[in-house]
């Protein structure tokens, strides 16, 4: 191995802590060790006191009361609780859920789940910008619906949706709005209140936070949530999740939020220049590249781009001793199938399996970006020599007219 | 998923990439896969008509490293087989000699059913087909 700084550009997947994030959370694993459900001494009290200040601080980012933030694992188990937790808690309203064919699998999931369980669900096609046909979305509205989960920010393409229109929606309608903001929270402002989202999923580690603790936003006033808890036990989290709370995790998770609060709008117009530079010099380097998703409702760290005739895990084999991307396309046997939601989109199978995510944090730094230009290009054109659809594809051979003999 | 060092070594000097005039008659082509399916390999011999002895193999792939890497390998094992024996080759030999792990055996799949296929290109080609 060389002594070569890795290039980090997979930040969706999971960013980095701030080091001030670990520096705020090491004291409560050794210093501070206790319980903030011990009520009757000492280290009790100051574990609840620092998981207080953390709840006020990411109230503080969302703009909300800190008593509707409900701590957990993690988006996944947010998901699961707001999901399930609704589900269960207005039956005799009624059963059916919307939500869009792009989420995340920790809703799709778990929306399949509820299925199982007698839900019934509506899964929206999106167009092929990414973005929910607001029309298709009301007409898909039911008398028996009861909530609408639509994520803040795509995953894989960074699209952002139009919340506050989907927000007037559901308000029209009395339908609950529920939404997995775990690619916005911390980088763009997302205040659920304004734009009528009544649950909220969302995580530290992706806003510079640590792995293991997420939240839940729960609305606590017109109208007054409730979710049935999916864990029993000791009653944490006015009942709504039973457990002892992580506290450093939840120290670290409150300390990511008062930074940024301060800082994310500078940050990420630093970062949307660098992403710009990176995505305008690939296409102009390389023919045949196209960006997935909506360009002007996108979040401004991320960029998707398809790069013709070049299957993604192979191109990142060609850089990736050096520069962390993900890719679209899912090449084993157990899984054929490239990313459902660049499906979704419209995009071919074929495209869908050109792509490549890159996501930037606050930390890419613009050498960073310069090489990854120059190392990406040069894996494009290398996988382009070795590839025979783009040799055809030159050669005007017309690749939809081939009778392919599918494996 | 870590790869070998033999996928590593293809996939980074891949051995002969290129293209054979698949219109001269000792040349058989063996076009498998499909872009949708995120591979399609192209495989391409050239025949020595008097010893039936396959004297330069060429590929171009679309896929994944280890889908490279197989077609790369089958290249070198083809040049210097007879016919018969190129067809003999099979794809488990592909999976040991680069150490694929089980989510990679169909791109050694891919490999054999395309020495095949340009095996049956040339033989049609040429009227040995029985």
């Amino acid at each position: 191995m060389s002594n070569k700084k890795l290039i980090y550009l997979d930040n969706n997947s999971t960013t980095p802590c701030d080091p001030r994030v670990v520096e705020a959370m090491i004291p409560y694993f050794y210093e501070h060790p206790g319980n903030a459900a011990s009520r009757n001494h000492p280290f009790g009290w100051e574990a609840e006191g620092a998981v207080d200040l953390a709840r006020e601080r990411i109230a503080k980012l969302l703009a909300v009361d800190p008593k509707e933030i409900i701590f957990t694992s993690g988006a996944t188990e947010s998901d699961n609780l707001a999901l399930k937790g609704v589900f269960e808690m207005y039956k005799s309203k009624g059963n059916h859920i919307i939500t869009a064919t792009t989420e995340h699998k920790a809703v799709l999931d778990t929306c399949k789940k509820i299925e199982s369980m007698g839900g019934e669900v509506t899964y929206l096609d999106v167009q092929a910008d990414g973005l929910i046909d607001l029309a298709a979305l009301e007409a898909a509205i039911k008398p028996n619906t009861i909530l609408i989960s639509i994520m803040w920010a795509n995953n894989e393409t960074g699209v952002i949706q139009n919340m506050k229109a989907i927000g007037e929606i559901c308000a029209k309608h009395g339908i609950l709005f529920m939404s997995d903001a775990t690619q916005a929270v911390g980088k763009i402002q997302v205040h659920p209140k304004e734009v009528g989202v009544h649950l909220m999923a969302f995580s530290a580690h992706k806003m510079y936070g640590p792995k293991g603790v997420g939240a839940l936003f729960v609305n606590r006033k017109g109208p007054r949530v409730k979710v049935t808890a999916q864990m029993d036990g000791g009653g944490h989290e006015r009942g709504m999740r039973s457990g002892t709370l992580n506290v450093p995790g939840i120290v670290g998770f409150g300390k990511a939020a008062e930074i940024a609060m301060n800082e994310m709008e500078a940050d990420f117009k630093r970062v949307a220049k660098l992403r710009d530079k990176l995505e305008q010099a690939l296409l102009a380097k390389l023919e045949e590249s196209y960006i997935n998703g909506n360009t002007d409702h996108r979040m401004p760290h991320v960029t998707n781009i398809s790069f013709k005739h070049v299957e993604g895990e192979g191109l990142m084999m060609t850089f990736n001793q050096e520069i962390g991307v993900s890719s679209g396309s899912a090449c084993t046997s157990a899984s054929l199938e490239p990313s459902y939601v660049l499906v979704a989109l419209g995009l071919g199978d074929d495209l869908a399996h050109s792509s490549i995510r890159f996501s930037l944090s606050k930390f890419t730094t613009e050498d960073e970006i310069d090489y990854a230009i120059d190392a990406v290009a040069k894996g494009v054109n290398h996988m382009r020599d070795l590839s025979p659809i783009w040799e055809m594809y030159k050669e005007g051979v017309d690749l939809t007219k081939i009778v392919w003999d599918n494996h | 998923m870590a790869y070998s060092e033999k996928v590593l070594d293809h996939f980074k000097n891949p051995k002969n990439v290129g293209t054979l005039d698949k219109n001269k008659k000792n040349v058989g082509t063996g076009l498998v896969g499909a872009p949708e399916c995120g591979d399609v390999m192209r495989l391409q011999i050239e025949v020595d008509e008097e010893s039936g002895v396959i004297k330069d193999a060429k590929f171009k792939t679309f896929g994944c490293g280890s889908a490279i890497a197989s077609s790369s390998l089958a290249t070198e094992w083809l040049i210097g087989k007879s016919l018969e024996d190129a067809g003999k080759i099979d794809n488990m030999d592909i999976v040991e000699e680069l150490a694929l792990p089980p989510v990679k055996i169909h791109c050694s799949v891919l490999a054999e059913d395309a020495i095949k296929g340009a095996i049956q290109d040339y033989k049609e080609k040429n009227g040995l087909t029985a």
